[in-house]
């Protein structure tokens, strides 16, 4: 492991110096590429594009696509008056920085990877965060990814102590052929129902000799390779012969683990880049290259082959950087097309001839709630170890556990992280979703508790000891609530209709407010990324 | 319409598929309920004893084992089965022990929440896909998707979901329970989303009429699929906060004493719900009846619990069976495991019970189901399967029967593999049979 790291400080230093490092701007030129191959082939369809997002879209939407997190009014102040030529080159940079980028990210990872402590992956609290923890780091880090696929697929080790081990740990069932069905999903975006059957045997003979021990800590395990074990084949009893998914057949000697060899192998194939840029492509623009991101097979084509081929190698020229796939798909004008369709585009669903709109995940809509309301949600474990205790400002974003979860995540589709497929995370929109944010106490209740929101603020004088209650002006009590809901000002228009409410409604000013927060949290606006 | 996933569905589906109270992939379809028949029960209450419960102290008392096993719980009494007899903190259900039949050698082996819970409430061994709940397997056939019409979700759960493990497996969101929150002995029980404290129907008009003022975005976007779908939950949710279906969960109208009978605990009043839910058509009820998993301070958390139980669980079989209801509801008692029989004395348990998995006891009433009957037995210490085992798959499996949900229909998987409902010798299952005895 020391080595590695070792490697990856090095590439660290070899990017630093030469042109990757992104070239900011709307003249990042491999962003100029993506454009020129997916307008192309918007004009081959005849489909037209939408115009370019405005700079308040701009933020929102990049905002919550890195980092799951909507930007304060402060950040939405300061963004919405810079008159920066490269402001949103700059924003994209700056996001990258952020610890929110790594949560958010390790949202993904781990929903990939079935990180839970209890049923059917049952890692157990300790090592969840022991394994969310090395996530994390190697996101916050920028690990090349071939470096991290390795670390997961070769490493051996105590559950607790060399957290990627416990990516064999997370398994229904622990043995070869499974062992191979969950690694072509997870790094090759495969699903090895499609295959022959010589082809499964053959890789998974590969995780033939993954041992299991435990040890006399409670819940410790080892993963270790043990070269006594042999693959045999299901039916026959024979041993089964390594062979790598394009045929070819690899002989470990005895005392090699044959994990490496087929680590060597993946990580240096297309298979794994395109996995991984058809991943990012889906995670940041709604919809797979090739669609569904794990069912990638000969007879479901990319829908835009030169691109996807562009990224794929644009990932192994800059040394396996995930960040600069990010960068150059963030910069680029197909990224800031507007959610708003024309006459044209309205029926497209997979050319991104505008941003697919998409509902909010679980956990950053409970997120976004809590940060407007400066409230937060309790979580807790049913496993009574001092592992499982969450602290009450913890971010959902942030749980590591996927077993940890409340009845807000549950209604909103958040994945129950049992098989891996990226279909497991559900945003369509359901009538109890509605109902919940329409009518529930818990989010009345969220409401109602920050004064600060619905314009009120203490006034203090010199005649009177205790601060005095006061309310802001309604306009500018308006432009806060705006600005902390939708990240933008109110136009003249929602001004006047909010202004409206306050005076026509018949309520208190107090109980207006309240409801125009509570209108607002309930605008598609919010609900929706755009 | 075209959603964003590609799936193609038509309006009227997406109001069916609103109507289930939970979005997801279209996978339920008709030909899920071709797979019902009509069956004699047409709604299951279930009382889930979370954490599990102890057999010895509840329906498999053993007095002639000794104090290490049987603790102060020394002298069952006699219920109105001659022959049967509970132990003596069930004086209640004693009395209605002719409506229910005891199943004393339930087994599966397994001593881990998690993995129990999964077992037990699939029915389904461990490994490979996730299967889902039972609860999901009756939304899925007796829900909307078998032309269910209620407002109210067809899989409730009172309160909190229990999390160990997703209830709906790999059928996905559409097929999760609605959760209900709240306190349901507190006078008025909030029920997240269905009922709130305050907001007049007036307001809830102004608010709804506020809302599609500020829709900004909204409008523009007037035409996309996505944006229809959510006006038409939306459009949904309205009928329910604005309508009247929302009063089955108030308990207030209900008779005095009937209510005292039910006991003033969350217990007493969930079952009271249960069965006004029942009653009004949810096909499949849940009670998380949280607080049995009593590693210590065992007798001193029965000696209350099981009062509280007594008083509910009496009341419930006794209401429905006034009602009329009994014949077609099932109601099903059980947690993921029994608790273990030898007394776990000194520190740290100080007389505390661990998991149990190898024997402990369900309880089954109604829906065509015979009551007055125990079947299997465990030894002299509750400690083994004496006779006749039952497991999860066997039980479950009668309970899908007398739904008339055939067990061997195909369930609808994401990745369209061929999955059942139940499992059968081929997946590797001891099969102990289902119910016959008491079957009708």
């Amino acid at each position: 492991m020391v080595k590695n790291y070792f490697r990856w400080i090095i590439i660290g230093v070899v990017l630093g110096m030469n042109n990757f490092m992104p070239a900011l701007g709307a003249t990042n030129p491999n962003s100029a590429k993506i454009d020129r191959m997916v307008f192309a082939k918007l004009d081959e369809l005849g489909i037209p594009r939408s115009d370019l997002c405005t700079d308040e879209v701009f933020l929102r939407r990049v905002y919550l696509d890195m980092t799951g997190t909507i930007p304060t009014p402060k950040q939405a102040r300061q963004y919405l008056s810079s008159n920066g030529t490269n402001k949103r080159s700059e924003l994209i940079e700056e996001l990258c920085e952020r610890g929110e980028f790594s949560d958010y990210g390790s949202l993904k990872w781990c929903d990939l990877l079935r990180v839970k402590a209890e049923f059917p992956s049952k890692l157990w609290p300790n090592a969840v965060q022991a394994y969310h923890r090395w996530v994390r780091t190697a996101l916050y880090n920028n690990m090349p990814c071939d470096e991290f696929c390795r670390a997961l697929l070769t490493s051996s080790g105590s559950n607790f102590r060399v957290a990627p081990v416990n990516f064999y740990r997370a398994m229904p069932k622990r043995e070869p052929l499974e062992i191979a069905r969950i690694v072509a999903l997870t790094f090759m975006g495969m699903r090895t129902d499609h295959w022959d059957e010589e082809q499964l045997l053959g890789m998974a003979a590969f995780f033939g000799r993954v041992g299991y021990k435990g040890t006399a800590e409670w819940k410790e395990e080892i993963v270790y390779f043990d070269p006594s074990m042999e693959f045999l084949h299901p039916e026959s009893k024979q041993p089964v012969e390594a062979r790598l998914p394009n045929g070819i057949v690899v002989e470990p000697s005895l005392n090699e683990d044959p994990r490496i060899a087929f680590a060597d192998w993946l990580v240096e194939s297309d298979v794994f880049a395109r996995n991984i840029v058809n991943r990012i492509w889906y995670w940041l623009l709604g919809r797979g290259l090739i669609h569904e991101v794990d069912n990638i097979r000969d007879d479901n084509p990319p829908q835009n082959k030169k691109l996807l081929d562009f990224l794929t190698q644009e990932l192994v020229r800059s040394g396996y950087d995930m960040q600069h796939i990010y960068r150059i798909i963030l910069n680029s004008k197909t990224y800031q097309l507007a959610s708003i369709h024309n006459e044209g585009n309205l029926a497209d669903v997979s050319s991104f001839s505008h941003y697919y709109t998409r509902r909010l995940d679980a956990e950053v809509l409970i997120d976004a709630i809590c940060q407007i309301t400066g409230t937060t949600e309790s979580y807790s474990s049913e496993i009574p170890e001092p592992f499982t205790f969450i602290p009450e400002k913890l971010r959902a974003i942030k749980l590591s556990d996927g077993s940890i979860t409340s009845p807000f995540l549950d209604l909103y589709g958040r994945p129950p992280r049992d098989t891996g497929y990226a279909s497991e995370r559900n945003n369509i929109p359901s009538p109890s979703q509605k109902l919940h944010l329409l009518n529930s106490t818990h989010i009345q209740k969220k409401i109602t508790s920050n004064k600060a929101l619905l314009g009120m603020y203490y006034k203090k004088s010199k005649e009177k000891k205790k601060p005095t209650q006061a309310w802001l002006p309604p306009e500018e009590a308006i432009e806060g609530m705006y600005l902390a809901i939708l990240s933008r000002y109110p136009s003249a228009k929602e001004t006047n209709d909010a202004l409206a409410y306050i005076r026509e409604s018949g309520l208190g000013r107090y109980d207006a407010s309240v409801d125009l927060v509570w209108a607002l949290f309930n605008t598609k606006e919010f609900i929706f990324k755009h | 319409m075209i959603m964003n996933n590609g799936t193609n569905i038509s309006r009227r589906d997406a109001m069916t598929l609103g109507a289930a109270g939970a979005g997801g992939l279209m996978l339920g379809s008709p030909q899920h309920a071709s797979a019902v028949k009509a069956g004699k029960a047409k709604a299951v209450i279930q009382i889930w004893m979370w954490g599990g419960p102890s057999h010895l102290d509840t329906f498999d008392p053993k007095p002639d084992a000794g104090s290490d096993y049987c603790g102060p719980y020394t002298s069952p009494i006699e219920t109105n089965v001659s022959g049967i007899r509970i132990c003596e903190r069930l004086p209640l259900l004693a009395k209605q022990a002719d409506k229910y039949s005891i199943i004393r050698s339930m087994t599966h082996g397994i001593n881990g929440h998690e993995t129990a819970s999964y077992v037990t409430q699939t029915g389904r061994p461990v490994g490979g896909e996730v299967y889902p709940c039972a609860g999901a397997i009756v939304s899925l056939f007796k829900g909307v998707d078998a032309g269910y019409k209620g407002l109210i979700p067809p899989y409730v759960v009172l309160t909190k979901p229990q999390g160990r493990f997703s209830e709906s497996g790999f059928m996905g969101l559409r097929y999760k329970p609605f959760a209900t929150g709240g306190k349901p002995s507190a006078p008025i029980f909030t029920v997240e989303g269905v009922i709130q404290q305050g907001i007049t129907k007036a307001r809830q008009q102004d608010r709804r009429n506020l809302i599609s003022t500020l829709d900004t975005y909204g409008r523009k976007m007037k035409g996309n699929p996505a944006f229809e779908q959510m006006d038409m939950c939306e459009e949904q949710a309205y009928e329910l906060i604005l309508g009247d279906a929302g009063k089955v969960f108030d308990i207030k109208s209900e008779d005095k004493d009937l209510r005292a009978r039910y006991g003033a605990s969350d217990f007493g009043a969930s079952c009271l719900i249960a069965r006004k839910l029942v009653e009004s058509g949810v096909p499949y009820v849940t009670i998380n009846y949280n607080g049995w998993d009593t590693h210590k301070k065992h007798f001193d958390i029965m000696n209350n619990k099981l009062t509280e139980m007594d008083r509910g669980f009496s009341t419930l079989l006794d209401d429905l069976s006034q009602r009329g209801l009994l014949d077609s509801t099932i109601v099903w008692w059980g947690g993921e495991f029994g608790r273990s029989p030898k007394i776990q004395h000194g520190a740290p348990w100080n007389d505390g019970r661990g998991h149990f998995g190898k024997c402990f006891s369900h309880v089954i009433a109604g829906g065509g189901f015979q009551g007055g009957h125990v079947i299997g037995t465990s030894n002299g210490t509750g400690e083994e399967v004496a006779d006749r085992p039952v497991y999860p798959w066997d039980l479950i499996g009668s309970i899908y029967e007398q739904l008339g949900i055939d067990t061997n229909a195909k369930l609808p998987h994401p990745q369209g593999l061929d999955v059942r409902v139940s499992p059968t010798e081929e997946d590797g299952v001891t099969i102990g049979g289902r119910l016959r005895e008491i079957m009708t």
